[in-house]
């Protein structure tokens, strides 16, 4: 015990020496990139290089990590200490989500969108308090492994293994499609070569060495997304306000912004532009009225109009813009119906004034205040239970040394998490000023130049439309996309580019610490629980191990295949993971703990109950997958309970768990001796 | 100092059941209040923002470092306990 203490505080300063010389060695690199932009460095040379250098590094740390050892492979050998375990459940919990959607969706929703930071962090307490220390007490390798051992049987193992992927695949593909975004921006090379890239540098650090190369490669990782994430925010903030606390800053600002939007709300101007964005939303609306008949008319008239535009020898720009606009026309009917929907809700939503920053529940049209709020608490709910559901997170509390340092790693993963989310909303607050106050009032003729970099790059991201031809920016002639405003940052905050590239290999750091993360746990849950449990329990552990990997090029080629196919709603199913998680893991898993009497057949129900309940809301909530499943059409209305949007579905499937867990449990056999003396280990401090 | 009749365990769920409790409030209460509660200010925020922003993760850190804290000492604790009884 002494002896297993002193390595362990050896290692320990290990690692720091190395880990302080690797950021100052990453800090080196940000100041020398810096140096050649000045002396005359091409942009995309800079990108070239983050790129190349962070992917060299983590495949670098991976292969000398390599290693074939089960312990080693598949739970990095139980020694990683608490700090660095936080640090890497840190880097495995953001995804490019967290690192580019929360600014931008707390920028775009105001108070409603801290529903995901609280959701986020508060799923940690559950962790800490129900999860962890009993999964570390356990003492072996996945999720799936401890659902066979406390339920008895292949059965409730095999319904995890299904919830595991079900939970991990549609998570992994929205990362590596993230990857091939940011690697395109960064250095303007192809989607799918980008993907290729970075699927390399990830594969080289999962195959050989599991779980061991993944964590030292996610404390590499976290220590550049948190330079990445910091640095800019904290240097707009000091712009702005000459104050270096981005929260501090953001309090001032944000009365500031309070009042300006209630300038604008009345300004004549903006309501001008508000009253065309209506004009068109009524337009929409009368051609959907008078569908059928109203898709062959507009149909020719469009055709009329491009006629007659070439006979007059109308604009290039014009005649192209009409073209464009006939050959997407809708195909059908039932399309033009869906099309014209989508259209004349999102003029409606241009025709609304600006909704007040921080003021709660703010409501579209058609939704009550009680509605907003209802989704609001579903939503963190859903993610609280989702968070500490998911199996990448859960299985990084295996790799401490103790149950202790399984307690402490809890605290450490989300101090490290709350340094980011901390200035989130600080920076939303801070881009939100700079657009209020520098860019509305501005002329066309001298937008800045990001702005028009942004708008080159993807429309999408940011849009200037000047739609009542005054020459001034209006703040409805704006539409920004929820990306732009942490990729931007650097450009508004008047930044060298040097900082843009450093966040996109922040960025990138974000989508592959993920990946790692999830590769593993599903390679593993398809490997170690179905192929070595279930199928051939008398491989060797070489062999285990040689299976793993092989499960993990596959299941990496896989995600990356359906990543390059551009899937529908992407965010969608990152979301619905969490709805899987927390309806099918968060409830047999706390049960499994704290209720002896819970059983296989209470296991297994539990699970496929709260998954069927959870899956059931979203066909009957979500427009595509209803029109997937069922045939109605997209544009039917749809029924939301208490106002409770798709993506917290969960909140309706983990009781419906819980009360299966009980309900079954109850009437099927109690579980017998062995597993009871199971339960009394798990609770007893090692 | 520390009450005898109660078993490792129960006490270990005694500690979780107080601080889940201090957990639902501290998330559900400034949300169901909010409206009200952004017309009151704290460091130049509404209360509610700055509640759902900062006030409650800060709270949720607290509760993981002071359950770890605990639940490390409460371990001690009953090694040495068990120790004696052999």
């Amino acid at each position: 015990m002494r002896a297993g203490r002193v390595a362990q505080a050896e290692l320990s300063s290990r690692l720091w020496r190395g880990y302080i010389v690797y950021a100052f060695g990453f800090a080196l690199l940000i100041l020398v990139l810096a140096l050649l932009e000045i002396l005359g460095l091409a942009r995309h040379w800079i990108g070239y290089v983050f790129l190349l250098v962070t992917v060299v590094l983590y495949a670098g740390i991976g292969i000398y990590c390599r290693t074939s050892d089960p312990i080693e492979y598949y739970v990095a050998g139980r020694n990683v200490p608490a700090v660095f375990n936080g640090m890497a459940t840190a880097a495995d919990w953001m995804s490019v989500a967290s690192f580019i959607g929360v600014a931008g969706t707390l920028y775009l929703t105001g108070y409603n969108g801290l529903a995901y930071i609280l959701g986020w962090t508060g799923g940690y307490v559950l962790v800490a308090l129900f999860l962890a220390p009993y999964l570390r007490k356990f003492g072996r390798f996945t999720i799936p492994d401890f659902l066979g051992a406390r339920f008895g049987g292949n059965l409730p193992r095999f319904v995890g293994v299904f919830c595991a992927v079900l939970c991990s695949f549609s998570y992994l593909v929205a990362q590596i499609y993230g990857v091939g975004i940011i690697t395109t921006r960064m250095t303007g090379i192809s989607f799918e070569l980008g993907i290729f890239i970075a699927l390399g540098g990830m594969l080289v650090c999962s195959f050989l060495g599991g779980m061991r190369a993944v964590t030292w490669t996610q404390v590499g990782q976290y220590i550049i997304l948190v330079i990445a994430y910091l640095v800019p925010v904290i240097w707009l903030s000091v712009k702005q306000t000459g104050q270096p606390v981005p929260q501090v800053a953001a309090s001032a600002v944000l009365q500031q912004v309070t009042e300006r939007e209630r300038e604008l709300t009345f300004d004549p101007d903006e309501r001008s532009v508000r009253l065309v964005w209506k004009a068109r939303a009524d337009e929409m609306q009368a051609r959907i009225d008078a569908l059928p008949e109203s898709w062959a008319e507009e149909n020719k008239k469009l055709r009329l109009q491009l006629l007659r535009a070439r006979a007059n020898d109308a604009s290039m720009v014009d005649v192209r813009s009409l073209e464009r606009e006939l050959s997407g026309y809708p195909s059908t009917v039932e399309l033009a119906r869906t099309e014209w929907s989508r259209a004349r809700d999102d003029y409606a939503a241009r025709a609304s004034p600006p909704a007040p920053h921080a003021e709660p529940f703010t409501r579209k049209a058609g939704e009550t205040t009680e509605h907003v709020r209802n989704n609001f608490i579903a939503v963190v709910l859903c993610l609280v239970l989702g968070t500490a559901g998911l199996p990448h997170i859960l299985t990084r509390s295996l790799t401490t040394p103790s149950v202790n340092a399984a307690r402490q790693s809890v605290f450490w993963s989300l101090l490290f998490i709350l340094l980011l989310y901390f200035m989130a909303p600080a920076l939303a607050i801070l881009v939100k000023y700079e657009i209020y106050t520098n860019l509305v009032g501005m002329t066309y003729a001298d937008l800045p130049s990001w702005v028009h970099a942004w708008t080159a790059v993807d429309r999408s991201l940011i849009d200037l439309m000047d739609v009542n031809h005054d020459g001034v920016v209006q703040l409805s002639e704006i539409h920004i996309g929820a990306d732009v405003v942490v990729l931007a940052t650097p450009e508004i905050a008047g930044l060298p580019y040097v900082i843009s590239g450093l966040v996109a290999a922040g960025a990138l750091a974000a989508a592959l610490s993920t990946a790692d993360g999830l590769l593993l746990t599903l390679s593993n849950a398809l490997s170690h629980d179905t192929i070595f449990r279930m199928v051939s329990p008398s491989m060797s552990a070489g062999r285990r191990v040689i299976v793993s990997k092989v499960l993990l090029l596959l299941v990496a080629f896989a995600a990356a295949w359906v990543a390059t196919r551009t899937p529908a709603d992407i965010l969608f199913l990152v979301g619905a993971a969490f709805s899987f998680a927390a309806s099918a893991f968060f409830p047999v898993l706390m049960m499994g703990i704290f209720w002896k009497r819970a059983n296989k057949w209470g296991a297994t129900f539990g699970m496929l109950a709260g998954l069927l309940t959870t899956f059931l809301y979203m066909i009957a909530t979500q427009a595509w997958l209803r029109e997937l499943v069922l045939g109605v059409p997209r544009s039917v209305p749809i029924d939301l309970w208490w106002g409770i949007q798709p993506i917290a579905a969960g909140v309706f499937g983990a009781p419906v768990a819980f009360a299966v867990i009980v309900i079954v449990s109850l009437l099927t056999p109690r579980p017998d001796k062995a597993t009871e003396e199971l339960v009394e280990y798990l609770r007893c401090p090692d | 100092m520390m009450n005898k009749r109660l078993s490792y365990w129960q006490r270990n769920q005694l500690v979780i059941g107080c601080l889940l409790l201090i957990w639902l409030f501290v998330i559900f209460v400034p949300v169901y209040f909010a409206l009200a509660l952004s017309k009151v200010f704290i460091f130049g925020w509404p209360f509610s923002f700055w509640m759902a922003a900062i006030g409650a993760p800060a709270m949720f850190l607290v509760i993981i470092g002071w359950y770890a804290w605990y639940m490390n000492r409460l371990d001690d604790a009953q090694r040495a306990q068990q120790q004696e009884h052999r």
